[in-house]
């Protein structure tokens, strides 16, 4: 039981690289003229889009607009997340190997805490984008501010902005789940040896 | 007696005035099944795909038009041997090459048969050849992008009109001469025709992987003309047939004189025998002159590559390459089936139509069952070769196609009709009329291996009363027929650019995976791209000065440029920074004799202007790009010649 439930924790842990193969949030505009849409993800470390040109094309329906141009290169927290995710991979391995509940449940609190400041984080940027406008922009309408959702569709203008976690976020709740599965097989296991602790008293 | 009569001539009278109004009431006939039965057939819903793509010819327009199938919807032209001014074609720096041959810029030509490359005697979708007829040439269009991406020019040859009918696979395209010519040229009496004038058929290399064209030999013909080809397919690969009429060899008046023997020939050519004799080193090297242009992708600039020097095999030093087969009066159309074994000669003045057999024609050589032989062609006995005759089908029969179930569709200009027959049998089963006038004819792979029998389109000559009249010039046309029945129906009838002289169609799943969206910037190798905003500038050398000038919705970069002077020489080079599909950019500069330039994303091309006026010039996009299209705009200052201006160009502040 004890050993199963260190293969759960490490295996939980290492889930967490795949945000380096898969995007964690997507968004999507959808216009008439743009069959199929354009479609943007954010991954741990990028900004990428359908083709290598998205973003290119994003920015130029943006700037009539006065949106900035968005430039991953000047997103700070593109460099030191992947840092992040590093580290939480080897605290999980290390947490499940310790076997003890406290250190397994503070890593755990310690992802919700990096999940809920990164969504904060993203929220921050896109009101950031969607509220600091150029004000010679070509198109200005009273009134109308350029904020995508955080999860779920609005239309901004002709564009029908779509926000939701795409799979790398998944695999960080999958993550999440599975140590949250060590953490109730470590507190079975420890019970009745608790108990026959306080037998012999 | 009298009373008689006058009751007489009331009665007749009376029985006249009757039919007059009967046929007054008649009304015109528009030879179409039910109007909704047709019409649900050829209905492609709005936002829907076509069929099929067919590509057909602009005759005098020299250009090539791109249609949908079944719909007639009208997709776009191809400047292919004439300048565009539309697309800046033939007029931007980089296409101007395209259209050089020995005897210059030549901005205009005749085309006539598209032609669809082929693997294993199938379309491929890669690349479509058309001739042009003046100025003998053959061009290859690229399908990934709808361009035309080269042009050759064929030497010793006038009026190219047997050509390209590529081979089964994209081997070889032929190209021969309509108008036999003292060959090499020299200045001899018109009169001297029969002794001075010879025909070339030539044999051009198509390079298995970019397209690349090449001549690769010509067959110093008798002075016959040339009139159409086509390729040996399955069991007659390795033959090309060419019809050839005026073998009297009049030199004047030859709708009279040409049309005076019983029988002119079918030549039989066998390209593989003459493979066998150029590596024996038979061919001679004969000095001509002749130019051959090549877009060249990387650098987006066609160029052109004189050529001096071309490959002469004459039959009589290579027995076995070339064979005549008699074919009754003045042959037009010359049609092999899918099974490669019936060839059909379309005697254009004859009554009947002769139906050969490649088997029987191979027996007749081996035996060599010859009636006669002309400067060391064999001319083989008519009857040997003839598998069959199509009795009194109709009148004047140009050209056949297939629908690969075993029958034959012939049209017959004089009677303004299509035919259909069988090609065992030659029985006569099913005609329908064309409005009028009809030359080619084309089902979707009809001169293939694998036809796709569902439909005919009738090419038009004479339109008349089938449309709104536009004055005296009226529009060719296309029309439509459903064959996939026992009976023919026509389903559409739509005008056409120039002249549809001829026509392929292709299956769109074959084209629209590959078709190109937009070009990548970091490919751009052109001489003068300018790949990022930064980058722009305006150098001067002399009286040449080199806008360096970016495009991005919706401005120019830079767009406001001063220190340019009258009699400047000045070359805008438009680089378009878009990464999307349909996003090109126009620019036309006020003044500049020329054309706008059309640009593709990802693309650079180049403007010639020689200002002459002082003042501020505007310059604008043409091609509406976005919202603020309206403000994508420049201005230029000219300064008088021999001031000194300071060069200075900007973009916003």
């Amino acid at each position: 039981m004890k050993k199963f439930s260190i293969i759960i924790g490490i295996v939980g842990s290492l889930l967490l690289l795949a945000t380096f193969l898969f995007p964690i949030w997507s968004i999507s505009l959808e216009a008439p003229q743009y069959p199929g849409g354009i479609n943007m993800y954010i991954w741990i470390n990028q900004i990428s889009g359908d083709t290598p040109h998205t973003l290119q094309n994003v920015n130029i329906l943006n700037h009539y607009v006065g949106m900035k141009s968005i430039e991953p290169e000047s997103i700070p927290e593109l460099t030191y997340f992947p840092y992040i995710i590093v580290f939480m991979t080897l605290f999980g391995i290390a947490a499940a190997i310790s076997m003890r509940k406290k250190i397994v449940m503070t890593w755990m609190i310690t992802l919700v805490i990096i999940g809920i400041a990164g969504m904060v984080d993203f929220y921050m940027w896109e009101y950031d984008y969607g509220h600091d406008l150029n004000p010679n922009a070509p198109i200005k309408v009273p009134g109308q501010t350029y904020q995508p959702p955080l999860i779920g569709s609005q239309y901004l203008l002709n564009f029908k902005a779509t926000s939701l976690p795409h799979v790398g976020s998944y695999f960080i709740g999958a993550s999440f789940l599975m140590m949250g599965a060590t953490y109730f097989m470590l507190k079975k296991a420890n019970k009745p040896k608790n108990e026959e602790v306080e037998d012999k008293k | 007696m009298n009373r008689i009569y006058i009751k007489f001539t009331a009665l007749i009278s009376f029985a006249m005035l009757i039919i007059a109004l009967a046929s007054c009431g008649e009304s015109k006939q528009s030879g179409a099944m039910t109007a909704s039965g047709a019409a649900e057939k050829v209905y492609v819903a709005p936002g829907e795909y076509d069929e099929f793509y067919a590509f057909m010819s602009g005759g005098f327009s020299g250009q090539v038009s791109v249609y949908g199938l079944p719909s007639g919807r009208l997709f776009r032209v191809i400047p292919v041997f004439s300048q565009d001014a539309e697309k800046g074609y033939g007029y931007a720096e980089e296409t101007k090459n395209m259209l050089m041959t020995s005897w210059g810029f030549v901005p205009w030509d005749d085309a006539h048969h598209p032609q669809l490359s082929r693997t294993n005697g199938v379309t491929d979708g890669r690349w479509l050849f058309i001739n042009g007829n003046n100025t003998p040439r053959i061009a290859r269009i690229d399908l990934t992008t709808f361009e035309t991406a080269e042009i050759i020019e064929i030497p010793n040859s006038g009026g190219n009109h047997p050509s390209p009918y590529v081979t089964e696979n994209t081997e070889y395209l032929v190209a021969g001469t309509r108008f036999s010519l003292p060959t090499p040229q020299e200045d001899v009496s018109i009169n001297e025709y029969k002794e001075k004038f010879k025909g070339t058929l030539t044999f051009i290399k198509v390079e298995p992987t970019h397209g690349t064209m090449s001549v690769a030999f010509q067959l110093l013909m008798p002075g016959f003309d040339y009139d159409l080809a086509t390729a040996g397919k399955g069991k007659s690969h390795g033959w090309s047939f060419f019809t050839s009429y005026n073998v009297e060899q009049a030199n004047t008046l030859k709708e009279v004189n040409a049309s005076q023997l019983d029988k002119d020939f079918i030549t039989a050519v066998n390209w593989k025998k003459a493979e066998e004799y150029i590596a024996q080193g038979k061919g001679k090297v004969m000095k001509t002159s002749y130019y051959h242009n090549v877009y060249d992708e990387d650098k987006q600039t066609a160029i052109s590559y004189k050529k001096d020097e071309v490959l002469i095999l004459t039959p009589e030093e290579c027995p076995g390459v070339v064979y005549y087969i008699p074919t009754p009066k003045s042959p037009h159309g010359v049609d092999v089936d899918p099974t490669g074994n019936y060839i059909v000669g379309n005697g254009k003045l004859s009554a009947d139509m002769s139906v050969y057999s490649f088997d029987k024609m191979l027996t007749t050589i081996e035996n060599q069952d010859y009636e006669t032989t002309i400067d060391g062609i064999p001319v083989l006995k008519y009857e040997s070769v003839l598998d069959g005759i199509v009795l009194q089908p109709g009148l004047g029969p140009l050209h056949t196609e297939f629908d690969g179930k075993g029958f034959a569709y012939t049209t017959f200009f004089i009677s303004s009709e299509i035919v259909k027959w069988k090609l065992d049998d030659k029985s006569v089963v099913d005609r329908v009329p064309c409005y009028y006038s009809v030359g080619h004819l084309m089902i979707p792979g009809g001169d293939t291996r694998e036809p796709y029998g569902k439909y005919v389109i009738a090419l038009n000559k004479i339109t008349k009363d089938r449309y709104l009249p536009t004055g005296p010039e009226l529009a060719h046309s296309a029309q439509l027929y459903d064959i996939s029945g026992s009976k023919m129906e026509l389903l559409l009838d739509f005008p056409t650019i120039g002249e549809p002289h001829y026509a392929q169609a292709i299956p769109a799943s074959k084209i629209v995976p590959n078709s190109k969206q937009f070009f990548k910037i970091e490919e751009n190798n052109h001489e003068h791209v300018t790949k990022k905003e930064a980058d722009a500038k305006v150098v001067r050398k002399g009286d040449t000065v080199r806008i360096y000038m970016t495009t991005i919705r919706s401005h120019f970069v830079p767009d406001n440029i001063e220190g340019i002077k009258v009699g400047d020489k000045v070359f805008f080079h438009v680089t378009n920074l878009e990464q999307d599909w349909d996003v090109p950019h126009g620019f036309s500069m006020m003044g500049a004799r020329n054309s706008e330039l059309l640009i593709m994303p990802g693309h650079t091309r180049t403007l010639y202007w020689e200002p002459t006026r002082v003042g501020v010039y505007p310059f604008y996009c043409t091609d509406f790009c976005s919202a603020l299209h309206q403000e994508m705009q420049g201005y230029i200052r000219v300064s008088p010649a021999g001031s000194n201006p300071e060069l200075k160009w900007w973009t916003g502040d």
